[in-house]
């Protein structure tokens, strides 16, 4: 015979403050956990969406970012030539060789703080090669010019960059055009321009990096093996998905462990709470629980009508903080990279996933907390459980 | 008066169950709090050990853009310079990716009497200064990978391609608690010969410029100074004190750091809601107690006092505790993390702000019971069934 659940549902309700006390605390747990899970999934996703998977990055081997690399002139050229490469329809190679550099830029929120900005110079082919970009103000810089156009999350974040301002660098001035979205990918968080331009005034012999769009999408171990195999060419190929995936490993390593290790912690205050109110509960229900056992409810019942009671507590907190932290996704946060040493916007993005990890993490909390106190209530003799006052 | 310190007692401790575990879930809030506030205070723990007398040039367009070399002869010419030396960061890891620490390029003969606070014993440092291959490590670092005097170094970067040995010659000693001696210095002209081999188009340029300045004048002139010898250049610079050099590293990843401490208050809300519910159940149960003290003749005022008492002995235990095992809490955690903060500094202010936390606690948890119970009517009080 089980008890009623709408006893159990009542015994919540009657205790007003207790019960919106002990949720409230679960409530902000869940919340933390859920937003540090949302915040390294809009990490995930705005660098898995940053790859193409039919795309490769080439960059100078052991180089680690397009920052730091190398390729030469004759290096790219050769790249350019290898089969394994896509063409276009009238024969030209989809390749990109494109120049990637750091700009320190002021932060819109108080200039004296600068932040790194990737400013990549691209020939027209690297356009093409990320259909995703669109340009939503303004216009797309003119090849050959000294015009620039910023990414979304740029022109938000950054002083000095709205449209028909100049950016003073490498002794030129840049001015910027347009601004584009990149369809939430690391793109947001960059400075276009061409390529050309900024190879002079940076002085530069090297290209950074060079994309290149496969045949198919499985000729990148061939490819790989060609590039390998030419005593000439010291490159790295990646994909272009692994490439920004393995850009943002560290932050996203230091964001979970973080996000994970406050939740632990968090989640004993809050299991503490849920004890303290069943034990009360308990305590000031001995002789209900007598009358419960007397009318013929088994020990059983009683244990799992006072857990049950629990779990709807602790689910009713997981509930308020996952609706509290859905409000996040409204936000975008922008940080430093450190492994690629430049600034990289990213939302909460909530995902189903984190939706079940969240009620999963409160019913947890739920049943740690009230597992004691049910065994206790279970274990009460009836004829000392009536006498109770 | 002892009566009622008597009685706050006694009825804390009435509960056992509930006031023990109430108090656990204080202190491990106070815990958690106390640490979270001293990793923040972690972040800025380079920006501490920065000086004022030093000022740090780079280019303006970015840290990953060089300056030319002869930079140095015409910085040094400037009124209030009393030295200049280049500083390369090198970016190589040893043996594994995964075992990252910073690694310098400097010109050692300037490069380190504008830095009194590494100690070094007098022979080690000649050795470094011989070997053109010489290291010179930090103790911290020494510590951490067990590298001992004569052993040879591999580097990988990926800033400068190949291989890179390089042989520990001198172990320098913090001079002071906020000098961190996490880094590997070595010599800039061994690096620049090899570039000059190896990549010729990148050799004689210089990272970043450590200036040494004189104590009068003040560093914002002496930075602008700098600064306009090169403006309109290829390689414009950017000057400021070294304080503010490190600060900017901070700032890049203030989000963070911000989120951290947010989330730090975040523990306390929770407590707070813990302790306010044992308080409120306490209150709950002993309402008709409170109608019979009331009869006895108590003020209001006296009983609410004595709720909110209870509150504040709840919440000054709880964080008493809590703040006695910080200091160990954070031993704890800082060797966990040695690989990722150099310093964890555990300040006065931390403290305070704890304390501070405790008494909110105690306050936002005692008042509401307190209230009820100083306004319920003697009859009411005494007919309700907890």
């Amino acid at each position: 015979m089980r008890v009623p659940f709408s006893y159990i549902r009542r015994n919540l309700w009657v205790r007003k403050l207790t019960t919106a006390l002990t949720a409230g605390g679960m409530a902000l747990v869940v919340f933390v956990f859920a937003a540090v899970l949302m915040l390294d999934a809009g990490l995930k996703a705005t660098l898995v969406a940053t790859g193409s998977p039919d795309n490769v990055v080439l960059i100078r081997q052991g180089s680690q970012t397009e920052v730091q690399s190398g390729v030469f002139r004759d290096q790219a050229a050769l790249i350019e030539t290898s089969p394994e490469i896509a063409r276009s329809s009238d024969g030209q190679p989809l390749v990109s060789k494109e120049v990637v550099v750091l700009n320190s830029l002021p932060k819109i929120t108080d200039p004296n703080k600068r932040s790194n900005v990737v400013v990549r110079g691209l020939p027209e082919m690297g356009r093409t090669l990320r259909p995703q970009v669109r340009i939503v103000e303004g216009r797309m810089f003119r090849p050959g010019s000294n015009e620039i156009v910023v990414g979304n999350s740029v022109a938000r974040g950054f002083a000095g960059v709205e449209i028909g301002q100049q950016l003073s660098f490498a002794a030129r001035h840049w001015t910027v055009v347009g601004i584009f979205d990149g369809g939430k990918t690391a793109f947001d968080s960059e400075i276009w321009g061409d390529v050309e331009q900024m190879m002079q005034a940076f002085r530069r012999i090297t290209y950074s990096s060079v994309i290149a769009k496969l045949a198919s999408p499985t000729a990148l171990d061939a490819l790989k093996a060609r590039l390998d195999n030419d005593p000439r060419l010291k490159v790295d190929v990646k994909r272009e998905a692994q490439f920004y995936a393995d850009q943002s490993a560290s932050l996203s390593r230091f964001i979970t462990l973080l996000g994970m290790a406050l939740s632990v912690i968090f989640s004993l205050g809050a299991m503490i709470g849920a004890a303290i109110t069943m034990y009360s509960a308990v305590a000031t229900r001995t002789s209900e629980i007598g009358t419960l056992r007397a009318l013929g409810f088994p020990r059983a019942s009683i244990l799992l009508a006072f857990l049950i009671e629990s779990l709807l507590l602790a689910l009713v907190g997981g509930l308020i903080g996952l609706i509290a932290a859905s409000f996040l996704t409204v936000i975008t946060i922008s940080t430093t990279n450190f492994q690629s040493f430049s600034e990289l916007a990213f939302a909460f993005t909530l995902t189903p996933s984190i939706v079940v990890s969240a009620l999963l993490f409160s019913i947890v909390m739920g049943f740690v907390g009230g597992f004691l106190p049910a065994i206790k209530a279970s274990r009460m003799k009836i004829v000392d459980a009536l006498r109770a006052d | 008066m002892l009566f009622f310190v008597n009685l706050v007692f006694r009825n804390v401790f009435r509960a056992k169950l509930r006031t023990t575990l109430t108090i656990v879930g204080l202190v491990i809030a106070t815990l958690a709090f106390g640490l979270l506030q001293t990793v923040v205070r972690a972040w800025y723990a380079g920006s501490e050990a920065a000086s004022a007398t030093r000022l740090i040039t780079r280019n303006a367009i970015s840290l990953t853009f060089a300056m030319p070399i002869y930079y140095r002869e015409k910085i040094r010419a400037v009124p209030g310079v009393t030295a200049v030396a280049v500083s390369n960061w090198f970016g190589g890891t040893y043996k594994d990716p995964k075992n990252f620490f910073a690694q310098f390029a400097v010109d050692a003969p300037t490069y380190f009497p504008m830095y009194p606070e590494f100690v070094f014993q007098p022979d080690e440092f000649q050795a470094f200064m011989r070997d053109r291959r010489g290291a010179a490590i930090g103790r911290q670092l020494a510590d951490l990978y067990g590298f001992k005097l004569g052993d040879t170094i591999p580097l990988k970067s990926g800033i400068y391609p190949g291989n890179w040995e390089f042989n520990v010659r001198a172990i320098y000693e913090a001079k002071d608690e906020t000098t961190i001696t996490r880094q590997m210095y070595f010599h800039y002209d061994y690096l620049n010969e090899q570039l000059k081999k190896t990549a010729r188009s990148r050799a004689d340029f210089a990272g970043v410029f450590v200036v040494g300045i004189d104590e009068g004048p003040s560093a914002p002139d002496i930075s602008r100074a700098i600064d306009a010898l090169f403006q309109n250049s290829l390689a414009e610079t950017l000057t400021e004190t070294e304080k503010a050099f490190t600060l900017s590293f901070v700032a890049m990843v203030e989000t963070i750091v911000k989120a951290i401490e947010g989330v730090s208050y975040v523990v306390i809300l929770i407590i707070m809601a813990v302790a306010a519910n044992t308080m409120a159940m306490t209150a709950r149960e002993r309402l008709s107690e409170y109608a019979t003290l009331k009869a006895l003749g108590f003020k209001p005022g006296k009983v609410a006092a004595m709720i909110m008492a209870e509150a504040f002995l709840l919440a000054i235990l709880g964080a008493g505790i809590g703040m006695l095992l910080t200091p160990i809490v954070v031993q704890v955690f800082h060797s966990l993390t040695i690989g990722v903060f150099a310093k964890m500094p555990l300040v006065a202010h931390t403290f305070y702000l704890q304390a501070a936390c405790a008494v909110v606690v105690g306050l936002v948890a005692g008042i509401v019971p307190a209230y009820r119970a100083a306004s319920v009517k003697i009859v009411d009080g005494l007919r309700h069934i907890g």
